[in-house]
């Protein structure tokens, strides 16, 4: 098996963070729920995410039972699953941004899907998409035997959350376990847009950097370009999902362009 | 809580465990978790695992605490009503091909169901934590009933979830929520019932967990919620059988009870589980027939998988999206089981069937007509699996030259019907057409 430094090495995640950092500023990560409205336009806007300043790609399965999604994320994802939406067209979704731009691609999804198609099928066919990896927000690396194996397999980052309630035993033990960068929950609650980002956030970066982690980007409750400012001046990247949610839902692809390319203007560390 | 971080059993069954169990060289009481088998763990976001290492740590202190456990036992003396009697049934009995059956009432505890044993417990587990508002999911409203209750009487802010279309139906369980002085808040999102609910719930804890205990009302969820809630409700196989040595001068041939997410039957079986002569059964909600779709039978047609905190069966479709249940009975209709169901499942140890809503329904009146009692519909799916199991020992006593009635069958009777005369009614077509019952019973109101 390949070592562990040799797979960070190769991990597309992390040379999307680390090509922002070279270029001064924090990485732009937004997310997207597959085939909402529809598979194409989740692909369309993921493509005009890329082209106006997100460096990494979220994209969401849609799922039965999400509990760690506000209403903006679970009503666009019940649509999708109403829609007639199936798992295996998140492949279709992540080559069809893949094959069109630089950014790279992660899938977020609670486990359950990936434990019913198989973690090593699903991972298998992840990286043949093209994919960069998993954000798993409802599994910690405790349960994460299968995965550990399969993300090492495949060489997929595996990016797992740390929040402002884990003790630093459990800083340390996630940070360990992940791969890409760790995914810092900014506030204790589920996504959607926040008036101003917790206070939290910054201190559980610090945490998750003296517990070790190179790159280590905040999600929930990020909306604005302000709060990319903010959020820029001390983490790696900076995660956005409701507002683009919003937008698709509201203005269509152009609506995610516009809000990228004003979002991406927070993220030079010199302006903040 | 210590455990390997990557070499958890994630996958298989415990293929030798069956052979252990019957070379009796093993016991399968007080399974502490997080694991039983490959099931359970805690498939939870990391947000919530400091409050569950701090529950876990509480109650394994607590549980050691004389003052804790004699607390228990003073409430559920001088509270709940217990010991809940052990009712020789003689009439329904002859329903049943003739063997003796015993029913553990749980309906005569306060509130009317077992549910009170647990809620009692966790309510004081979150005191002890100093966490000052407990929240819960429900379904017809039982479990948020008891939650209420407890919280009333221990002085903690309750807020209850529950499926707009339950608190539509169940609109008198919300109002004995609310005299109760609980919150009930309708849950509009997903299918906008039971396990929305505790989606629900669970998205209030994340964002409360500071000040807030999740009172799950199941065995399931996230360890140690499927260890410490069976704990909550051993006492009912504890003195089960106590009782029926003491009524009946030995061990029962067999132990029957409902299983929704499972918290009745774990709290019953495992005053049995380690007597190989005792078979024991569990009863899953087969709605309209396991056939059609439309049922709530988990562990009988369910695959593994994480729901809710747990790996266990569950209800899913392929590509791993939650299947709606479907019963009768509100408390039984729920697409997952608790984890140490699942095990007891695959080793053999516990055999578990379903039940439909006609059957239920069946022996729902059998016992109305019997024997003076009138059950939950969840507690008929238990009454009615033990007609069958009570047919085929006969036939067994029959072979082995043998009267029926020199086998035994404890049913337990988790709870009271008073909840579901309205279903009742509109079953059995009691009410008469013109009546203003009739008419919001169309509308599929509980009365």
């Amino acid at each position: 098996m390949t070592g562990v430094q040799d797979i960070t090495s190769t991990s597309k995640s992390a040379a999307a963070i680390d090509k922002a950092r070279a270029e001064g500023r924090a990485a732009l990560i937004g997310y997207l729920p597959a085939g909402y409205p529809s598979v194409e336009e989740t692909i369309a806007a993921g493509i005009a995410l890329a082209e106006n300043g997100a460096d990494l790609i979220e994209i969401g399965i849609p799922y039965s039972d999400p509990v760690m999604d506000g209403q903006v994320i679970q009503a666009a994802t019940t649509e999708a699953l109403a829609k007639g939406f199936h798992v295996r067209q998140v492949f279709d979704v992540v080559r069809g941004i893949t094959s069109k731009t630089d950014a790279a691609v992660l899938v977020m999804t609670y486990w359950n899907p990936v434990v019913r198609m198989g973690v090593d099928e699903f991972s298998r066919q992840l990286a043949e998409a093209g994919g960069a990896g998993l954000i798993t927000p409802d599994l910690i690396p405790d349960e994460a035997s299968e995965w550990m194996e399969a993300s090492d397999k495949y060489g997929l980052d595996r990016v797992f959350l740390v929040a402002p309630s884990s003790s630093p035993e459990r800083m340390k033990r996630t940070v360990d376990a992940s791969r890409g960068f760790v995914y810092a929950v900014s506030i204790m609650g589920v996504t959607g847009a926040r008036t101003s980002v917790s206070s939290a956030a910054e201190g559980v970066v610090a945490a998750a950097h003296a517990a070790g982690a190179e790159r280590v980007c905040v999600g929930l409750g990020v909306s604005n370009a302000g709060q990319v400012r903010e959020i820029a001046a001390y983490a790696d990247g900076v995660i956005v999902g409701t507002a683009l949610v919003a937008a698709i839902r509201d203005g269509g692809v152009d609506a995610v362009a516009a809000l990228t390319k004003d979002l991406s203007t927070g993220l030079n560390r010199e302006e903040a | 809580m210590v455990r390997p971080m990557v070499d958890a059993p994630t996958t298989g069954s415990d293929e030798g465990t069956a052979d252990a169990f019957l070379q009796g060289d093993r016991s399968l009481r007080h399974a502490p978790g997080p694991y039983f088998g490959s099931y359970g763990g805690r498939w939870m976001p990391e947000s919530l695992i400091a409050a569950l290492d701090e529950l876990e740590d509480t109650f394994e202190k607590a549980k050691a605490d004389p003052e804790f456990v004699a607390q228990i036992k003073d409430l559920n003396k001088n509270y709940s009503g217990r010991p809940s009697l052990l009712t020789e049934a003689k009439r329904f009995a002859e329903h049943a091909g003739g063997v003796r059956i015993f029913l553990k009432r749980e309906d005569l505890n306060h509130t009317g169901s077992h549910k009170i044993n647990n809620v009692l417990g966790q309510a004081l587990l979150a005191k002890r934590m100093g966490k000052t508002r407990v929240i819960a999911e429900t379904g017809a409203g039982q479990h948020g009933v008891a939650s209420a209750t407890a919280a009333a009487l221990l002085g903690l802010e309750c807020v209850v979830y529950m499926g707009a279309e339950d608190c539509r139906r169940q609109a008198l369980n919300v109002a004995r929520m609310e005299l109760l002085g609980a919150t009930v808040i309708p849950v509009t999102s997903g299918s906008q019932t039971l396990k929305d609910a505790i989606n629900e719930a669970l998205r209030d804890w994340v964002a409360n967990v500071d000040h807030t205990h999740y009172l799950l009302g199941t065995a399931a969820g996230a360890h140690p919620f499927p260890a410490m809630v069976r704990y909550f409700h051993e006492v009912i196989g504890e003195e089960a059988r106590a009782q029926i040595l003491e009524q009946a001068g030995r061990l029962p041939d067999a132990v029957c009870a409902c299983i929704g997410g499972g918290s009745n039957a774990i709290g019953i079986f495992h005053g049995f589980l380690d007597d190989p002569s005792v078979r024991i059964y569990g009863f899953e909600a087969g709605g309209d027939g396991v056939e059609t779709g439309r049922h709530a039978a988990t562990i009988s047609l369910g695959k593994p998988g994480v729901l809710h905190g747990a790996r266990s069966y569950l209800m899913q479709d392929d590509d791993g999206q939650t299947i709606e249940s479907h019963s009768i009975s509100a408390g039984l209709d729920y697409p997952g089981v608790g984890p140490e169901h699942a095990y007891l499942s695959d080793i053999g140890r516990v055999s578990y069937e379903p039940i439909t809503d006609a059957e239920a329904m069946d022996a729902f009146r059998v016992l109305c007509r019997t024997e003076g009692i009138i059950p939950a519909i969840e507690s008929a799916h238990a009454l009615a699996g033990a007609m069958k199991v009570g047919q085929r020992l006969a036939a067994e006593a029959a072979a082995e030259g043998k009267p029926a009635d020199s086998k035994i069958v404890i049913v337990n009777l988790s709870g009271r019907g008073d909840k579901d005369v309205a279903t009742a009614a509109e079953w059995f077509d009691l009410l008469d057409k013109d009546s203003v019952e009739a008419e919001i019973g169309k509308e599929g109101e509980q009365l």
